[in-house]
């Protein structure tokens, strides 16, 4: 894993010496960040590698998982759909469950944080067990139209939390507690997005059958259908009618959604009469991902709903061109026509692809402007500054800090 | 090369990194904007009028604040997007003065063209007010002249110059950015402090405002 020192190619001297700053002031604290997987999915991703991170910098920080078993991920799968604004039937039952199984958790997890992280809905119920410390409810998935019945059980939780973070402004609403605006990010340096050699490009095109005969074009995501793989499937469709070219819908599964396999099922169905599509579940190897994102031609996240949307940020730090829809905090991430082409529709997605294959220089403008604007505001050390700015927030109510 | 005069007092270097702290208020349309305007914290204002000065810092679409950009892209009031854009931050020296410009900017085209009140944002297009917490913290460079002053500027992070440059006078409300400052009352250097506060830092990247500074500083050393 990189070390601190590592990011200073990337992003300069100073941009490490002010981390460093910050986390002086930190001293003394522990700062405890619990979500409920420890693989699999972007908050376990960004997890395992900004915690070994704050570490290096002298930030006392550890991070603890939940337990739940199938029934209770089965509801909180059923939560996040519906926060995102999806139809899904809620039952009483389904909120005993969660809080049958919250209150195992209630009572076997130890919040010893001097500043207890608690991520997204899953583990919300901990803040019963709020003592004298600070606490912090983060906010992943995109909240801008809930189902109200799931918002209200959460807002039983969330305004005795001294802050909340989310990851767009559009995902904010009125709390009685004060509530940050903080992106997530992509680690440069880390095996999903560091530079490859085309010898390993090459070989993971050889591993999956994949020729370079076509261009490619891929959508890296859980088979989710908030990702819409057969949204994708449809755009690629109606590509192939005047461009010949291929299809990669890659992704892995995460332990808390098991909704995952049924949707791949339909992926499947969908894309067998067409040798060009390919469906790979891939399993967590970083390196691959990377490998098949660098070895495509234009990169698409048609998300329904998107917390953030990560492999945007991933696929632009790799100077791809992107086409994705303008959800969550995707348009964070592109400035449509700058930085890549935003679409809402499958017809939409289809004539972006278009564009992009039949204009390689605009594409590669677009990349290279998408590079630029992840450089800037969507790396991991824009991240780290962040937290610990965040944690510094809880022990000062003012909006202008003075610890000169 | 003349000799440096050194400063009596020494420079010493602040950094100002921000939070961006959501209010969860939000406008659909032109007249709700004005109300929010005039009743969110100058936190806010100040949020929107300067977000994109640390956030952009190469050459992109994007217009200098955020009320001229939702006024034009999402409404389509190109001219009011406009005069937003060309409020002419320097000719203000506090926040509530800043704010009492925009407002009036808008009142002026609600009531000049009726259309601009029917216009509202789509969902999901409408305007989020946030507001800026800003951190002050000293860094490790203290400088006693020129020489060490244009040294330290060349390493030093954007988010310093810029704390000094614009944060310290709009928000703090000094009368002059830090630099000029430091150089007229501890180095005596009145001609030098007047250049670097008379050009306009808000039509320039951070970078290039870097440079800009760099460059009369070191023509000054060897003056």
């Amino acid at each position: 894993m990189a070390k601190i020192e590592e990011y200073i190619p990337l992003v300069g001297q100073a941009v490490i010496d002010d981390l460093r700053l910050l986390s002086e002031r930190l001293k003394g604290k522990v700062i405890q960040h619990i979500n409920s997987t420890p693989v699999g999915g972007g908050v376990a991703e960004i997890l395992s590698r900004m915690v070994p991170l704050l570490r290096e910098l002298g930030v006392d920080t550890k991070w603890d998982v939940i337990k739940g078993g199938e029934q209770f991920f089965g509801v909180t799968k059923k939560f996040h759909n519906s926060l995102h604004g999806r139809a899904e039937e809620i039952t009483q039952r389904d909120f005993e469950i969660f809080m049958e199984t919250s209150q195992q958790n209630i009572e076997s997890v130890n919040a010893y944080g001097d500043i207890v992280f608690v991520h997204d809905p899953q583990p919300i119920a901990l803040i019963k067990k709020k003592a004298d410390n600070k606490w912090l409810w983060r906010c992943h998935i995109d909240v801008a139209s809930p189902n109200e019945k799931v918002w209200g059980f959460l807002m039983d939780f969330i305004p005795r939390y001294d802050s909340a973070v989310f990851s767009a402004p559009a995902f904010s609403r009125r709390l009685p507690i004060r509530q940050f605006l903080i992106p997530p990010s992509i680690d440069p340096l880390s095996d999903k997005n560091k530079e490859l050699p085309q010898e390993t490009i090459n070989f993971v095109l050889r591993k999956y059958n994949i020729k370079k005969d076509k261009p490619i074009v891929i959508q890296i995501s859980r088979f989710d259908r908030l990702k819409d793989p057969v949204g994708v499937i449809e755009a690629y469709l109606q590509v192939k009618k005047y461009i010949d070219c291929q299809l990669i819908l890659a992704g892995g599964s995460a332990e808390d959604d098991p909704e995952g396999f049924k949707v791949l099922e339909e992926v499947k169905e969908r894309a067998k009469k067409d040798p060009d599509i390919h469906i790979l579940l891939l399993p967590q190897n970083d390196i691959e991902v990377n490998a098949l994102q660098r070895a495509s031609d234009v990169i698409v996240q048609k998300s329904l709903k998107e917390g953030f949307g990560l492999t945007v940020s991933e696929a632009l730090w790799k100077a791809k061109p992107v086409v994705a829809s303008n959800v969550g905090g995707i348009p964070l991430q592109i400035k449509h026509k700058y930085s890549g082409l935003l679409c809402h529709s499958i017809e939409g997605a289809s004539f972006a692809i278009k564009q992009l294959l039949s204009s390689p220089a605009y594409a590669s403008k677009l990349g290279e402007n998408g590079r630029e604007h992840i450089k800037n505001n969507f790396l991991i050390t824009r991240h780290l500054r962040d937290y610990m700015l965040l944690f510094l927030s809880l022990y000062h109510p003012e909006d202008i800090v003075n610890l000169c | 090369m003349p000799e440096l005069i050194k400063a009596k007092e020494p420079f010493r270097f602040c950094t100002r990194l921000h939070l961006s702290e959501l209010t969860g208020l939000r406008a659909t349309t032109l007249g709700q904007l004005l109300v929010l305007i005039k009743e969110v914290p100058g936190s806010c204002i100040y949020h929107h009028t300067h977000r994109f000065l640390q956030q952009h810092q190469y050459l992109s679409p994007e217009p200098p604040n955020d009320f001229a950009y939702w006024v034009t892209d999402i409404l389509g009031e190109d001219e009011l997007g406009e005069r937003l854009v060309s409020i002419d931050t320097m000719q203000y020296s506090t926040i509530r003065d800043l704010r009492d410009k925009i407002a009036l900017t808008i009142e002026d085209c609600l009531r000049d063209s009726p259309f601009a009140k029917l216009k509202f944002a789509r969902s999901g297009e409408e305007f989020h007010f946030m507001k800026s917490v800003s951190f002050i913290l000293p860094t490790n460079y203290f400088v006693y002249d020129l020489e060490e002053f244009a040294k330290v500027l060349k390493k030093i992070t954007i988010d310093s110059i810029y704390f000094h440059i614009f944060e310290a006078r709009l928000r703090l409300e000094k009368s002059t950015n830090d630099f000029s400052y430091w150089i007229e009352n501890s180095l005596g250097d009145k001609e030098l402090a007047d250049k670097i506060s008379g050009f306009d830092p808000y039509t320039r990247t951070l970078e290039d405002l870097r440079n800009k500074i760099i460059q009369i500083v070191e023509r000054r050393i060897t003056d």
